[in-house]
């Protein structure tokens, strides 16, 4: 099970394990100008979405910013 | 009339904030990044509850169109942000310490601006510059976490090796030795991150809301409610956010946010 905010995104039999980083935010259709993204925790450096290999049991935490202030 | 002594200020807030905690808000130093409608809130909130230093970053001028939610007078329309606001926190809090910075804030220049701080608040309107100074500050984190373990482990295998040949008499200069050069490579210092996303409309203010998202970085608002579908920021929802981020900032220097 991989999780993202807190909801499994294999619920559907779509497996992510093994994909980048980089390609699950293209398939969720992210701007990846507009995000920081923790996964168990720890950040994943913007320069490091293609090589970083999601895995069973990851949470990811994608953080969209929206404007105002 | 004079403004009251800074024994009298203390005092005041020393009944009503506790000794201890008025002691650790005014050897804090917070960077506000963005003076508009969130920064300028927080930053007053943070000075009249004591906190020691304030950095204040931000590259615009005080228009017009500020004036419905963002602490500036109408007579400073033109001015640049971070002093028009230091003004305004002068009057408010006269002792409080203020660098201001006139600039954009950039991965290039974000060390040089905010490298002092204790805690980081991100308070700017824009998505991006949003995501940008997030990642900065935790891409931060994470360097100096590893550069700090990376430290210990090889003081560690150092101070074996060295131990292994030694007098019993030795072991402690080796230790001691071994201390320094971690410390001197530690001279970059963790920062706690508040950030905040979605506070536009006239939606209720009870969703907006403080969530912890890891060991030192917390996101204020209510998540979604974005500028730019049309609908404008208004007041109190605004300072209601940057109520949630100046609330959190207090309660990380007095240490009430430390659970892990």
């Amino acid at each position: 099970m991989i999780k993202v905010n807190g909801i499994d995104i294999e619920s559907d039999g779509v497996s992510f394990a093994g994909k980048s980083v980089a390609e699950y935010l293209a398939i969720a259709n992210y701007d990846c100008r507009r995000i920081a993204i923790e996964r168990n925790g720890e950040i994943v450096p913007k320069a490091k979405y293609a090589e970083t290999l999601l895995a069973d049991g990851d949470s990811l935490e994608v953080v969209s910013f929206v404007g105002g202030g | 009339m004079n403004a009251p002594s800074r024994e009298e200020m203390h005092a005041a807030l020393v009944a009503r904030q506790g000794e201890k905690n008025v002691e650790k808000l005014q050897a804090a130093t917070v960077a506000v990044c963005g003076l508009g409608g969130l920064g300028s809130n927080v930053s007053i909130a943070l000075a009249r509850a004591g906190v020691g230093k304030l950095i204040l970053i931000d590259f615009d001028c005080v228009d017009v169109t500020n004036l419905h939610r963002q602490q500036y007078k109408a007579n400073q329309v033109g001015m640049e942000k971070p002093q028009a606001l230091s003004a305004n926190l002068k009057e408010i809090a006269p002792y409080v310490e203020l660098e201001t910075h006139f600039v954009r804030v950039t991965e290039e220049n974000v060390e040089s601006l905010i490298g002092n701080a204790d805690i980081v608040v991100e308070a700017f309107d824009n998505a991006e510059a949003k995501a940008m100074l997030v990642n900065a500050v935790l891409e931060r984190n994470a360097e100096i976490e590893s550069a700090e373990k990376n430290a210990e482990a090889a003081n560690k295998e150092a101070a074996y090796t060295k131990v292994e040949n030694a007098e019993a008499v030795n072991t402690k200069t080796v230790n001691s030795e071994s201390t320094k050069n971690l410390k001197s490579e530690n001279l970059k210092r963790l920062q706690y991150l508040v950030a905040a996303s979605g506070m536009a409309g006239f939606d209720t203010a009870n969703t907006i809301q403080t969530r912890r998202l890891s060991k030192r970085f917390y996101l204020c608002g209510d998540g979604v409610n974005d500028v730019n579908d049309g609908i404008g920021l208004v007041a109190p929802r605004v300072m209601a956010c940057a109520a949630h981020q100046a609330q959190t900032v207090v309660r990380l220097i007095c240490g009430m946010e430390n659970d892990g």
